[in-house]
Parts: structure tokens; sequence; C-alpha cells
């Protein structure tokens, strides 16, 4: 074989990965890069999309958002909404794992229960919104289920006050979205093996001690994994907020995707508007290296 | 079997080219109607009069393009953006200051003159800049719903007239230990749009205004009094609670549900209310006024407005089409399919003469003047939301009509 030949072999060699990788990469790039790309330069220009020769604006959309009060209290609401969301939703998930993965509950009954605790997955973001809103509207169920408890002595307006409305919002989400953690704990727990826990009762370990000694340590990647994607799902909910309150009552659920909806389509400020999502992205994209680097390290 | 093709097959399949041929020589017209109307409208309806104007206007066609009202709001500002804004587009008021400023809309004026277009038939022009982009098709005007056995239980025997009058019987209406109450007032940030049906319609019954020489006067005595009437409606405990993510949908049902006694809404709704409930006895009155006013009513209204594009290659077929619709029988057929109120001022729809409910509207619609200014306004819905969360603060308790007023005034200034 000539010198040459055998560099033209190397390069077809070198190129092959890459033309097989092509079509992914056209998709990827098309779907996803571009708009990206094209969100960020809309956050540098004025009045982007809504003029055909848009003039660079600099940092100035970027400024805006950040002196804006609005802005922060929409960040410190997504922060407490996400935080609040992704614990609960391990616990709960956690809980209802251990209770499905348990033999002391009859088969029956745990293959209802199964059916129960899924269900809330099975809904979409509007139908949970709607649910919501009737059951927590002043005259709904769960202000008369309380008042007749004795809980509250008043209907409480749970989405339209500002002192309860970003917990009603939560606790919302938190019902919304165990499941995923449940589902996949429970297929974690029914992975680990039984050797394990009877080793444990041998050496006469309690129900407690299995459950942070062998339990817990031998979730512990699905737990992580699970909670960074929820941390980053959870920040970028939009419906559920939209529809129960539309960031209110004032700006007491505002969080950054109704700040950011709310600049593009009530304000038509597209420009602003892309400084705000680029700010998400850049939260999120945070979270997705943290995530990455976790799977890496595994 | 072998095929073969006879001489008769030719000749049909070469008079066929040649038709082909030649009609695409002689090519219609094609205009593009983005609308959202055709879904709100009875199944083929609209089809139906774009059909009778194809026959009217030969050589031009007309491809409907609907979608439900937000999708065809995002595609009118994309389109807008892009430069493929459809030849004819619907419009709400409240979108024409951007999409002007976007120099999306052609000006109908010349059109107008060209054509010698009666003006004086039509109920409104919308005009930004001096420029002619807008007509109101048929307008959705909002009067005050009653709901008479809560009015005649409370002991309300003349319906309100007047604010004071309205303030007493929403107070006779209340029994909240039932969950019945006066008056509802939705005003979710999700649709601000109860800013002006629910709240600035207040000022313009009274024949106010929330504008001085085209600014916002938002600190001026109609709309702080206008505050501290809704205000004096709420510390009273008259208003449904929940006011602050309350819906116009739900507004709707608590009053089909016998939950409230009187609300502002759109007449669109009457057969709805009917439907959801039909032994629901309910009369229709105009917005109460303040006290010792006897000058005309402003009616607040939303419209289905109708523009033509200034990207419209076919402009004048496009004018066409708007003069049609604008015109006394065809508007007149249309705003009865909607059940809505006429933009050609001499069309009389079908329903005003066979409904009671609509007669006595019809008879508010001709005694008074559409009124809504926030049409025309630049990011309307935003000023909108500003005012919203102002108002939602002053019914917190966290400040007074004045401030509310005073901070609203200068959250629009800044965008004006």
């Amino acid at each position: 074989m000539t010198r040459q030949k055998r560099s033209h072999h190397k390069l077809k060699r070198a190129i092959a990965p890459y033309l097989y990788l092509s079509p992914a990469l056209l998709i990827i790039g098309l779907l996803m890069l571009l708009p990206m790309v094209t969100v960020i330069g809309y956050s540098f220009q004025n009045s982007a999309v809504l003029r055909r020769d848009p003039s660079f604006a600099g940092l100035k959309h970027y400024q805006a958002i950040f002196a804006d009060p609005v802005f922060w209290a929409s960040l410190w609401h997504t922060l407490y909404f996400t935080c609040m969301s992704v614990v609960f939703h391990m616990t709960i998930g956690m809980v209802f794992a251990l209770m499905l993965n348990s033999d002391r509950i009859n088969p029956t009954l745990r293959n209802i229960l199964r059916v129960l605790y899924i269900l809330p997955w099975l809904f979409t973001a509007v139908i949970i919104a709607v649910i919501w809103r009737l059951l927590l509207e002043p005259n709904g169920v769960v202000n008369s289920v309380l008042m007749q408890m004795g809980i509250i002595g008043s209907k409480v307006e749970w989405f339209s006050s500002t002192a309860t409305a970003l917990h009603a919002v939560t606790f919302a989400n938190i019902w919304a979205g165990y499941p995923l953690f449940m589902v996949s704990l429970l297929a974690g727990l029914q992975g680990i093996p039984k050797d394990f826990y009877e080793a444990a009762d041998i050496d006469g370990a309690k129900a407690y001690q299995k459950l942070i000694f062998i339990t817990i340590p031998q979730l512990m990647p699905i737990i992580i994994s699970i909670s960074l994607l929820d941390f980053i799902w959870t920040m970028q909910v939009f419906p559920l907020i939209w529809i129960t309150t539309g960031g209110g009552p004032i700006y007491s659920t505002e969080v950054l995707s109704t700040y950011t909806y709310k600049l593009a389509f009530s304000s038509y400020n597209l420009s602003q508007a892309s400084a705000s999502a680029v700010v998400i992205l850049l939260i999120s994209l945070g979270l997705t290296l943290f995530y990455i680097r976790y799977q890496k390290a595994r | 079997m072998m095929f073969r093709i006879q001489p008769a097959m030719l000749k049909i399949a070469a008079a066929a080219w040649l038709l082909g041929a030649t009609s695409a020589m002689a090519a219609d017209t094609t205009l593009e109607f983005t609308q959202w109307w055709e879904p709100e409208l009875p199944s083929g309806s609209l089809r139906a009069i774009m059909n009778d104007f194809e026959a009217a206007n030969p050589g031009i066609k007309v491809t409907l393009v609907s979608g439900p009202y937000a999708t065809t709001r995002d595609q009118i500002s994309v389109g807008a953006a892009t430069g493929t804004l459809s030849d004819v587009v619907g419009l709400d008021g409240a979108w024409v200051n951007n999409l002007n400023a976007q120099g999306a809309l052609a000006d109908m004026n010349p059109m107008m003159d060209a054509s010698g277009f009666d003006k004086t038939q039509v109920a409104d022009i919308i005009k930004v800049d001096g420029k002619a982009v807008m007509f109101p098709v048929a307008s959705f005007v909002y009067p005050v719903f009653v709901n008479l056995d809560l009015a005649a239980q409370a002991g309300v025997t003349k319906l309100p007239s007047t604010r004071a009058e309205f303030l007493e019987a929403a107070k006779k209406m209340t029994h909240a230990d039932k969950n019945q109450y006066g008056w509802v007032l939705p005003l979710s940030l999700q649709s601000p749009s109860g800013v002006q049906n629910d709240l600035m319609s207040w000022v313009w019954a009274s024949g106010q205004s929330m504008m001085a020489d085209g600014k916002p006067a938002l600190e001026a005595k109609p709309v702080v009094d206008m505050l501290t009437f809704v205000k004096s409606l709420n510390d009273a405990g008259v208003i449904s609670p929940g006011i602050a993510t309350k819906t116009e949908q739900e507004k709707v049902e608590e009053f089909v549900n016998n939950r409230v006694g009187m609300m502002i809404d759109s007449l669109a709704h009457v057969n709805l209310i009917r439907e959801r409930n039909p032994k629901l006895n309910f009369d229709i009155i105009p917005v109460p006024v303040v006290e010792n006013y006897n000058g005309k009513r402003g009616l607040p209204y939303a419209s289905w407005g109708i523009g033509i594009s200034a990207s419209s290659k076919h402009q004048e077929e496009a004018w066409k089409l708007v003069q049609y619709l604008m015109s006394e029988k065809v508007n007149a057929k249309l705003v009865s399919l909607a059940n809505a109120f006429p933009g050609n001022v001499n069309a009389k729809p079908d329903f005003v003469t066979s409904d009671k409910a609509f007669a006595k509207a019809f008879e508010i619609f001709k005694s008074g003047y559409l009124a809504n200014e926030f049409t025309g306004l630049p990011v309307a819905e935003d000023l909108m939301t500003q005012f919203d969360v102002q108002a939602q603060k002053m019914l917190a308790g966290e400040q007074s009509p004045e401030e509310a007023a005073a901070s609203a005034q200068k959250g629009w200034m800044a965008k004006f």
C-alpha cells in the first residue's frame, strides 16, 4: 500500500464515526442548539423579533432584569418551589416505595396502592392545576373538611392570599411529582440483594438500622440522579403555576418561567424575555454539568 | 389483458391539461385570512360566508387560517415580525398598537377614499398615528347580569342604576354563610382582562375616561373614584372570595350556580349561561353610573376586529373582503351567528327581535356608545397586568386607592 493510500484510508477511518453521528448531530443542532443560540442572540438585541433590523444592545437587557425586584422575587420563589418540591418528592417517594416493596402488606392491597400512588403521574399539568384549583378554592372541599375538623376557623383563600399561595402551589406540585421518585426507588429497592438484609438479621440489626446502613446507601446513586433531574425539571415548571395563580396574587408566586412568559407575551419585550431565558438556561446548565460530572464519577 | 390507450382518452386528457393550463394562466387571487372566529362560530358558517364572497367576486378565493384566540395572537405576532402576515387578519384592539409599531398593518384610509366607502356606516374605526388600521366587525358588549331570583329574595325591587344603589343591592344579596355574594370580580393575572371588563367599565359607563390628551390619567378623579368604590365593595364583604386568582370562566360559573347576584359579563355568554342553567332567571342592565349622571353611557366591549397586512400583495382584493364583511347584510348575518353586536350601524342582527334578553341589550347598545380605551394602547395587556397588581395590593389592604392609582400611573407612563 502506498503512503498516499494509507493516509486516505486513515482519513476515511477517522471520518466514519462522525458520518454515523451526523444525522443525530444535525437534529440536535437544528432543534436544540439553533434555538438556544438564537435566543442568546436576541438577548443582546434591542426590539428582538419585533423589528427586522434590531440594533445591538450589549448587556442592557441583563442589567434591566437584574435591576428589577420582581426578577429577584421570582428567583427566590423558584428556589423555594424547587427545593421544597424535590425534598418532598424524595421523602414521599421513598415512603411509598418502601411500602410497596414491603412483604408485610397484602399483595392485593399492594397492587391497588401501586395504581393509586401512581395516579398523579398520569394527569397532565393542566388537569392537576384544575383539580387543585377546585379543591383549594375558598368554597372548596379542603376548606370545608378543615373547618369541620376545627383546624381553621374561616375560609382560607389558598391560591388568592399572598400568605398561602406559594405554599399551596408548591403543595400541588409535590402531589403531582412524587411518583417519579417512587417508581425509580421501587425499582432500586427490588435490585438490592436479599443477602444484605439476611446478614443484617443474623447480626440482629433493627429495621431503622437496615434502612440507614443498607437501603439508603444502596439507593444513593438513584436518589442523587433523580434529585438532580427533578431539580432541573421543577425549576422550569410553568403550566401548573400559570393556571393556578398566574404568578399572583401580586407577585407572590411569580417564578422565573412566569416572569419570562409575561415579558415575552404580555409586555412583548422579547429581548428582556430572552435575557431572562438565558439566566434560566445558565442555572439549568450548571445543574446539568453537575449531573454529568456525578454520572462520570460513578 | 393489455391496456390500450384509446384516442378518445387522449383527447380528454389533452382537454383536461388545456383547461388546467388556461385556468392557471388566469389564476385566482387567493387571500389568506387569519382569525380565531371560525372555531367560535357554528361549524361551516364562516366558510359559507367566504363562499358567498367568492361567488360575488369571481377571481378571488379565500383561505381561512383558523385557530384558538391565543394561538392566533402568537401567529400574528410572529407573522408581523417576519413579514409573513396573512393578507387579511382578525384583530383584537389590544394588539393594534404593537402591530402598527412593527409596520405590519396597512392604512385603510386611502382604500376607503378610493372606493368611496361610507365611513358613517361603521360603528368605529380604530386609528393609530392617524392610520385607520382596524374595523370592529362584531362587538361583544359587557352589561351587568342580575340574578332576579336572588335579587327578589334579598328584597331588591329596583335594579341598580347608580353605584350607590349597586352597593346596597350587593349588600342585600350577600349571605357569606350560604356562599352567596352580591358581586364577582375576576382579577387573575393569568388573563388580566378583568381590569378592562370589570374595573374600567365603571369609569366608561359614566362617560368618564382613564386617559387625558392621549396619556394615562389614572390619578385623576374618575379612576381613583372607581378604585374607592371597588374597595368599598370589598370592605363590605360583598365580593365573592378568591378575587386575585379568579378567571372570567369562574366568574360565569359562580353566576350560573346562583352563587353571585350580579356580574359584569360579555353578552356572548347569554347562550352559555342558559345552557348551563336553563332555570336561571336573570336580566341585563347597563353598568351603574356615578350619582346624578344623565349623559350617554359608555359600553365596555371586546371586539372581533379586522385589518389588512401592510405586506399583502393583494391589498385591493383584501379591501374587497373587508368591505364585504362590513356591509350591512353580511355584517348582520355574521353577528347573528356570533351573538354579537354589529360593526355596521345599519345592520340589525336576527336575535334582537327573537330574544328578549338580546333585545334589551340591543337597546342599551343603541342608547350608549362603545367604549374601550385599551384599544390601540401600547402593550395593552401589560398595562392591564400592572393595574391588576396595584388593584390586588389595594384590595389586600396594602395601599389606598390613591396609592394604587399613583403606582399604576407610574408604571403606565413608562410604557408610553
